[in-house]
């Protein structure tokens, strides 16, 4: 399968993929809150991990709907799924090649945009966690999203309706946690985190495999 | 690659899309070393019965196996290990190259075979470097048969395997189901042009409702 996730990562970083896309707007609509907000760098610093962890899974969104929709297009997933290995291995790949495309280097990117909020030092290793801990649950939820709606001309509407839902207890334990460390509390949200995005992972690749066995017979 | 490969039989099968019904009752077998070529006007059902034979599209009735020696395969995902699939899209990505698109599939589909040479084969060693979106239609089809080449399954499905071809392409597709039949493989391909091939012709006219 990891001819799939490399030809994935491959694309993604050619002329036309998501991955630089994603993280320009990641940074773009991070930036300009503290712009909206004004510089009351005590609200920023507390609105800080929602609105971060709001902007990456609104970033990751945006190149997800073409993720099992150009390969259907053009015909790729008809022979993905006559491959050796099975549709769910196919789509566990898929969600690990936009992870290392968009969720990793969005975390990446982080604590520079926790900069433009006046993190305080000792909030920066939380929100890092949290969002290294958190993003393969978007990316893994947005996949089935995407599975779901990959034969629908202009999908990729309909898609931030289907997965922002399921996306909240992410959203919910990320900035809670970033919100506990600028507190001192431990208030075990990375734990939930961590748990929620391993549950996401798991079931993930059953529920995009019968999603493309579905588009595939249409 | 199993060379025990013995039949591809279909019994009683049919296909309902959307509320119409495109074919019914309809029995085939296909030996291994033989060849079948599924005629019929536009909308007669013959991409729907290749997705049929592939397992994407689920029968309305009847079944389909495909038997390994003694042992019988008809389950879907099941059969999916033995077919190479040919479809009018070409199943390429514009943004790389010729090279990476057939060593990308290779990998997939484990084989192991010998990129160059299989591009020299499908006349596209000069295009072999490009990314596939400067390629013309024709040179896409060329790409793609090179593909279904180095696939190593038994029963290859082809859709129009003409369409965009020139006339030395269209030399190469039956120089290459002639070499697959001849090396006990089976050929299914639906098609409107005729085919110079020993074949068992399949005609769908589109008769029931």
């Amino acid at each position: 399968m990891s001819a799939l996730l490399f030809r994935d990562v491959r694309l993604a970083f050619r002329a036309g993929g998501g991955a630089t896309l994603a993280l320009a707007f990641f940074a773009g609509v991070a930036a300009l809150v503290p712009l909206g907000i004004g510089s009351d760098l005590k609200l920023l610093a507390r609105i800080a991990g929602g609105v971060l962890w709001i902007s990456a899974a609104l970033a990751a969104l945006l190149s997800l709907d073409r993720l099992f929709q150009s390969d259907f297009e053009d015909g790729s997933l008809d022979l993905i799924a006559l491959a050796p290995q099975s549709l769910e291995a196919a789509s566990l790949a898929k969600i690990a090649a936009h992870w290392l495309t968009t969720g990793l280097p969005l975390t990446a990117l982080s604590p520079l945009l926790g900069l433009l909020f006046g993190l305080p030092p000792g909030s920066y290793s939380a929100l890092v966690l949290s969002l290294l801990i958190g993003t393969p649950a978007v990316s893994a939820i947005g996949a089935v999203g995407a599975s779901l709606t990959l034969s629908i001309r202009r999908g990729g509407l309909i898609l931030p309706l289907v997965v922002l839902p399921l996306l909240s207890p992410a959203v919910i334990f990320g900035a809670g946690a970033v919100i506990a460390a600028l507190d001192g509390l431990s208030n075990g949200a990375l734990g939930l985190l961590a748990a929620f995005s391993l549950v996401s992972v798991i079931l993930a690749p059953f529920a995009c495999a019968a999603g493309v066995r579905l588009n595939l017979a249409g | 690659m199993d060379t025990a490969l013995a039949s591809l039989e279909v019994s009683d099968l049919a296909c309902v899309r959307g509320s119409r019904a495109l074919f019914r009752n309809l029995y085939f077998k296909v030996e291994a070393g033989g060849a079948l070529i599924v005629e019929g006007p536009n909308g007669s059902g013959k991409t729907s019965l290749l997705r049929m034979l592939a397992g994407f599209l689920s029968p309305a009735a009847g079944t389909i196996s495909i038997r390994v020696g003694p042992s019988e395969i008809a389950e879907g995902e099941d059969r999916g290990k033995h077919i190479g699939w040919f479809g009018h899209q070409d199943g390429l990505k514009t943004q790389l190259t010729a090279t990476e698109n057939l060593s990308f599939f290779a990998r997939l589909y484990g084989s192991d075979p010998d990129i160059g040479a299989t591009l020299e084969w499908a006349g596209l060693s000069r295009a072999a470097g490009y990314p596939v979106q400067y390629l013309s239609a024709g040179q896409k089809k060329r790409l793609a048969l090179a593909r279904l080449k180095v696939s190593g399954r038994r029963i290859w499905l082809l859709d129009e395997p003409f369409a965009a071809l020139d006339a030395s392409g269209k030399k190469l597709v039956e120089q290459m189901l002639g070499d697959h039949c001849a090396s006990a493989g089976i050929a299914i391909a639906a098609t409107h042009e005729t085919m110079s091939i020993p074949a068992s012709i399949l005609a769908l006219n589109g008769a029931p409702r």
